[in-house]
């Protein structure tokens, strides 16, 4: 097509869009409300999946040292750890340091377990070189000398993956299910538009425009439907994912999570949502107009 | 040139509105069809544009031969042709000149072509004054030349007009003629539905008499009656 045609329609379909009035008002509040549950869930669905791998990543085995086991015992038992298979580092911490992280992260009224009086064991935390080989480095460090217990956190972590699991197959199913409503919601609203415009574009035919001559301009007219309703979705999102960012983010952040930083995140979504919202809005209209372009 | 052979035609009501239709158009030539209300002009004229699809036979124009011609090429063999509607089918949203220049803008024809040849055009059809009014805003006669103007603007070899001078006075039906005899004076095909008795019979030029769907006269510079 001819850079020139292709302006005409564009410009045709913006005309168009303003002639219908309460109709386009009406097709651009679908998609509206449509995208507004989209950036929600997405926002949503791809925090949870960062999250997810943090936390998969996060998960190790902590092997706790028998007490009164020697400095020489415990190195040559740091060796044997490091023998096993799959084990990627292995980090040190003694009772002492594990009773300051309590203090610190559980208040002072712990420090009365301070200095002989520490109940905790010496730990070597082992990291893996993959979240699944965790069970089994457990297993086998278990059985080591001047081991007292190996644990994975693996029954939190199996649970967490299985939730993250679950709210991901419903948020993209649920996601995917609004879309197609979208779609025919777009498409029954042109399809007034359209149907009080069926003689013209019988007109149309008759003085030998081409069907998908007829059709750019009503393509073209659903994608700006789309884009329009894809504004006040883009900016509740923006504004909404900066404020969670702003106050949950420190939170996260502390446990060692983090959400995605709002730049580019939001710029992303921001792209997802108008890309979105013009392929519903052009599949809208061109389905709904399909049966007037019959020869 | 247009060509119909055996083309019999019959409405999905059971209506045969057309039957046994042989007839040959050679290029230049004018053509009126006439008949009485209900003879079966509009059916005639409304499958040479292929809106209707006769039931039985064929009908080719130039290399359009509409049995074997794909949808896609209708667009393409509509090019070839000028309509001027019963109807007038002008499109209610568009001007005056945008209604011309629509017809212009299917085939792609660049911006800068179109808008000197639409005003050349409605300068012809004397409707200069009005290019910004919009068709209700039009008289009958002033529509049905808005009709015509758009019929021609891409200079088509042939020109249908399905009563283009119905409902009007004698002088502005006069004027749409003279608009007609200069387009084929210019080498245009035309053919011509009409039950104008005056303007068939001073204007001379082949006539196709159809009554009860069948053509019972075929005379060159033929008059409205055939006894005349
Ligand atoms: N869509 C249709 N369905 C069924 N029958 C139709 C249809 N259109 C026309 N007819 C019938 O076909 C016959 C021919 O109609 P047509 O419109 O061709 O007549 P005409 O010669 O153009 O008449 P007029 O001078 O009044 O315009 C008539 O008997 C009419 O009732
Ligand atoms: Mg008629």
């Amino acid at each position: 097509m001819k850079p020139n045609v292709m302006k005409r329609h564009l410009k045709d379909s913006w005309k168009s869009l303003r002639r219908n009035g309460w109709m386009s008002v009406a097709a651009v509040s679908a998609v509206t409300v449509t995208l507004l549950l989209v950036g929600i869930f997405m926002a949503l669905l791809m925090n949870v999946s960062r999250i997810s791998t943090q936390v998969e990543n996060d998960v190790r085995v902590r092997v706790y040292v028998d007490r009164g086991t020697k400095k020489s015992q415990e190195a040559k038992l740091e060796k044997q750890i490091k023998a096993l298979p799959n084990v990627k580092t292995v980090k040190y911490r003694s009772a002492k340091t594990e009773l300051d992280t309590i203090v610190g992260s559980y208040g002072s009224q712990w420090k009365m377990f301070s200095g002989d009086k520490n109940p905790l064991n010496n730990v070597f935390l082992v990291d893996t070189k993959n979240p699944k080989a965790t069970i089994k480095v457990a297993k086998q460090a278990q059985k080591l000398k001047h081991v007292s217990e190996a644990s994975y956190g693996g029954s939190t972590a199996k649970k967490l993956f299985k939730t993250v699991d679950t709210i991901q197959r419903w948020g993209v199913g649920f996601t995917i299910l609004l879309l197609f409503v979208a779609v025919f919601l777009i498409s029954n609203t042109i399809r007034i538009t359209i149907l009080s415009r069926a003689d013209e574009i019988g007109v149309m035919r008759l003085v030998g425009a081409t069907n998908s001559y007829i059709r750019w301009p009503f393509l073209l007219e659903g994608a700006w439907t789309g884009l329009l309703g894809s504004l006040i979705p883009m900016l509740v999102v923006d504004i909404g994912y900066s404020l969670v960012y702003a106050n949950a983010g420190l939170t996260t952040a502390a446990n060692g999570y983090s959400l995605f930083p709002t730049m580019p995140f939001l710029f992303w979504l921001d792209v997802a949502l108008a890309a979105i919202g013009i392929i519903i809005g052009a599949l809208g209209s061109v389905v709904s107009m399909r049966r007037f372009l019959k020869i | 040139m247009i060509q119909m052979k055996n083309v019999m035609m019959k409405y999905d009501n059971g209506v045969v509105a057309m039957k046994d239709l042989n007839l040959t158009v050679d290029p230049g030539e004018f053509v009126y069809v006439i008949g009485p209300s209900g003879a079966g002009k509009s059916t005639f004229i409304k499958m040479l544009y292929h809106e209707l699809t006769p039931s039985e036979g064929d009908i080719v124009i130039n290399n359009y031969d509409f049995k074997t011609m794909k949808p896609s090429e209708v667009p393409y063999m509509r090019r070839l042709i000028g309509i001027v509607f019963q109807d007038f089918k002008l499109l209610p949203r568009l001007t005056v000149y945008e209604n011309v220049a629509y017809a212009m803008q299917v085939i792609e024809t660049p911006d800068k072509d179109i808008r000197p040849r639409v005003l050349e055009v409605l300068k012809l059809v004397g409707l200069e004054q009005k290019l910004r009014r919009f068709p209700s805003e039009l008289s009958g006669g002033e529509q049905q030349r808005v009709s015509i103007a758009r019929a021609i603007v891409n200079k088509p070899q042939v020109v249908i007009a399905d009563e283009p001078t119905g409902n009007l006075d004698p002088e502005t039906a006069e004027g749409i003629m003279e608009i007609l005899e200069k387009v084929h004076a210019n080498g245009t095909t035309v053919i011509m539905a009409t039950h104008n008795q005056q303007m068939v019979d001073e204007h001379k030029h082949r006539v196709l008499e159809i009554a009860g769907g069948r053509l019972v006269r075929d005379e060159k510079e033929g008059s409205y009656d055939s006894e005349a």
